[in-house]
This record gives structure tokens, C-alpha cells and sequence, in this order.
């Protein structure tokens, strides 16, 4: 009985390992996956800051890296910039708004790898109560076996987003209308 | 006019805290209320603030003396003519404005020091932080910090108008007391 059950679960393994791609979770827990953003000062200097919370998935299939899909979601009152009031301001009506708008996300469209572990992705972004497309450009920076018995992926991404695109019209001058977001995730395979 | 309190009258020290108080109270709720509005390019913009931190401070420590000075000091005795209900209810207000006060003071320090950050007054010195890092403690102090101003603000006017009352309705010197007459 017991090597019937071992034996269907072995089939059962091989048979569904290629039809399924593989699905990783973001590191959360060990914080292996950053959010963060870069605007300018005024013009003269830039500012940093990241989002503390946030989780997500995403599969990929060597041999179908077309068929890629990410979903991350973004707690915005986790927003931290080093400086508790201006997080405030940040978390507040000029800005996020994240009373009213508790939860931002990204949940990708497409996933066109260009060579090189270059990719370009598209998705669509939801922000302070909008949803517009974006697109980011990934770096594939590398998988395989880690040194506790897991499976790991990473990707790195850019994209600039404009303020006002996400309905954030607070004047900051006219050198900081647009902010750089940089993502690092790493996903481990379930 | 002596300065220290008697059986019937306050004395300078006690108006000069409580009219100097009134001062601050209105000033800090006003500029509170406007710098919060101002945009990034706005000269007040970080000078609003700053004014409104340091006011605070000098506030805390002036209440701090005015309660040293009120308990070293005798209280003037309450009018005759009052009835039990406005003695009572005189008193349930100012031991509320007292308390309101430290607790609009305390919870404003809790914003500007959530990240451990000092507050300075005036350049002249500044406040170290006590407790900060709490999750989110700067947006859940600042929204305390606004309703219980708002809430001092209305008791105050409360305060006053019941002053008014005393000294057009009630013709005594309820009021004039507070000035010194």
C-alpha cells in the first residue's frame, strides 16, 4: 500500500512538473525583496525612500517565459523615507492618501524576455485609487538551489512613474514630478 | 495689585499665567491648523512648524510653573452667589483644560519625535526624544493631537463665555477678577 502511494505521487510528480510552471513566493520573511523609490530634492539632490510592506508571487517556466505572471501587493502606509513626518505627509492627503486608498498593486499583463536576461514587463499598476499601465524593465539576475534546501529567483526592475499619472498633484517642483521606483524581489519556489 | 494670590484676589503671577497662556492656546491652534495646508515652496513651510513646535515646548514648561505656582500659592475663594452646579462645573472644566493641555503637548511631541528625532525650541536647546518607533505613532498622535486640540479649544470658549455670563448677566467680578480689578 505504502510504495503505491509513493509510486502514484512520484507519477503524479513527473506528470505535472512540466505542465505547471514553477511558483515562487517573495521572500517576505527573510526580506529578500525591496520596494523602493527615488525622487528628486528640488532639483538639487535626490531623496530615498522605500515600502516596508508588501508580498507577492509569481511562476515562470523556463521553457515558456512568456507565460510569466506577477501579482505584488503594497501596503502605501508602509511608506519610509528615514523621516517620521514626512512619512505623515506622505501617508496623508497631499500624497498616497492611504485612508482612502489602503492598497496598491501590480499584477503583470506581459513578460517578453529580450536576451541577455533582459525582460520587458507590462502590467498594470494600481496607485492612490488608480489604475494605469506600466512598464518596467526587468534584469533576470539569476536562480538556482540555496543552502537550505530551497529553490530561489530573482529579478531586479525600473520604471519612472509620473505623480500626476496617479492623480498626486502636490506641488514639489517642477524637478520632482516624476519618481524612480527600483524592485528587487526573490521568489522561492513552493 | 500684589503678586502672589490672596483669599479674594489673584495675584499678577496667576493672570500673567493665564493670559499668556490664552495667547499661546490661540496662537499655536491657529498657525497649527494653517501651516498644515501650506504648499512645499511656501517660505512657512518649515518655518511654520518650527515656531509652532518651540511655542509648544515653552507652553509645556510655562503649565508646568503655573501648576508649581498654583499649588505653593492659595486659590481665591469662590463667590458666594455661585451655586453649587457652577462651582462644580467651573471646576470639572479646569481640571479638563489642564488635562487637555498636557495631552495636546504630549502627543504633539510624539509626532515630531516618532523616529526618534529631537524637537527644538528656538535653537535655543532641544527636547530629546522618549518614545518613539511605535508603528504609524506619528499619524496615530497626530490625529489625537488635532481632535483634542479641537476638543481644548472648544472647552475654552466654554470657559469664556461663561466668564461673559458672570460679568453681563450676573453682574459680579468673575471676570474683572482675571484682570486684576
Amino acid at each position: 500500500m505504502k510504495k503505491i502511494i509513493v509510486a502514484s505521487l512520484l507519477v503524479m510528480g513527473m506528470v505535472s512538473t512540466p505542465v505547471f510552471a514553477e511558483n515562487y513566493v517573495l521572500d517576505i520573511k527573510g526580506a529578500h525583496a525591496f520596494i523602493q523609490f527615488k525622487i528628486k530634492h528640488l532639483g538639487y539632490s535626490w531623496l530615498l525612500g522605500r515600502f516596508n510592506k508588501f508580498d507577492g508571487s509569481f511562476s515562470y517556466d523556463e521553457k515558456n517565459p512568456a507565460a510569466a505572471k506577477i501579482v505584488v501587493n503594497i501596503d502605501p502606509s508602509s511608506i519610509d523615507s528615514n523621516h517620521a513626518e514626512r512619512d505623515k505627509h506622505l501617508r496623508g492627503e497631499d500624497f498616497l492618501n492611504v485612508k482612502k486608498y489602503p492598497e496598491a498593486r501590480f499584477v503583470s499583463t506581459s513578460f517578453e524576455e529580450k536576451g541577455n536576461g533582459k525582460v520587458v514587463l507590462r502590467g498594470d499598476l494600481t496607485l492612490h485609487g488608480i489604475t494605469k499601465p506600466i512598464v518596467i524593465d526587468v534584469e533576470h539576475i539569476g536562480h538556482g538551489k540555496d543552502p537550505w534546501g530551497g529553490y530561489r529567483r530573482g529579478f531586479a526592475g525600473k520604471t519612472t512613474l509620473a505623480l500626476k499619472d496617479f492623480g498626486i498633484n502636490y506641488d514639489l517642483g517642477p524637478a520632482s514630478r516624476e519618481v524612480e521606483m527600483f524592485l528587487s524581489i526573490e521568489g522561492i519556489r513552493q | 495689585m500684589n503678586w502672589r494670590n490672596s483669599n479674594t484676589q489673584w495675584g499678577w503671577v496667576a493672570i500673567g499665567f493665564h493670559w499668556i497662556t490664552v495667547f499661546m492656546v490661540i496662537s499655536l491652534f491657529s498657525l497649527g491648523l494653517w501651516m498644515v495646508g501650506l504648499t512645499y515652496y511656501d517660505p512657512w513651510y518649515k518655518q511654520g512648524p518650527f515656531i509652532h513646535k518651540s511655542i509648544g515646548v515653552l507652553l509645556f514648561l510655562l503649565t508646568l510653573a503655573r501648576l508649581l505656582w498654583r499649588y505653593i500659592n492659595i486659590t481665591p475663594e469662590n463667590f458666594s452667589a455661585h451655586t453649587a452646579w457652577e462651582i462644580r462645573a467651573a471646576q470639572v472644566s479646569h481640571v479638563l483644560l489642564y488635562i487637555l493641555l498636557f495631552s495636546v503637548m504630549l502627543t504633539g511631541y510624539l509626532i515630531s519625535t516618532a523616529d526618534g528625532r529631537e524637537v527644538e525650541v528656538f535653537n535655543l536647546f532641544s527636547i530629546p526624544a522618549t518614545i518613539y518607533g511605535i508603528e504609524k505613532q506619528e499619524d496615530i498622535a497626530g490625529e489625537i493631537h488635532l481632535a483634542l486640540a479641537v476638543i481644548l479649544i472648544s472647552i475654552s470658549l466654554i470657559h469664556a463665555l461663561a466668564a461673559i455670563k458672570h460679568h453681563f448677566f450676573d453682574k459680579d467680578s468673575t471676570l474683572k477678577r482675571m484682570i486684576g480689578r
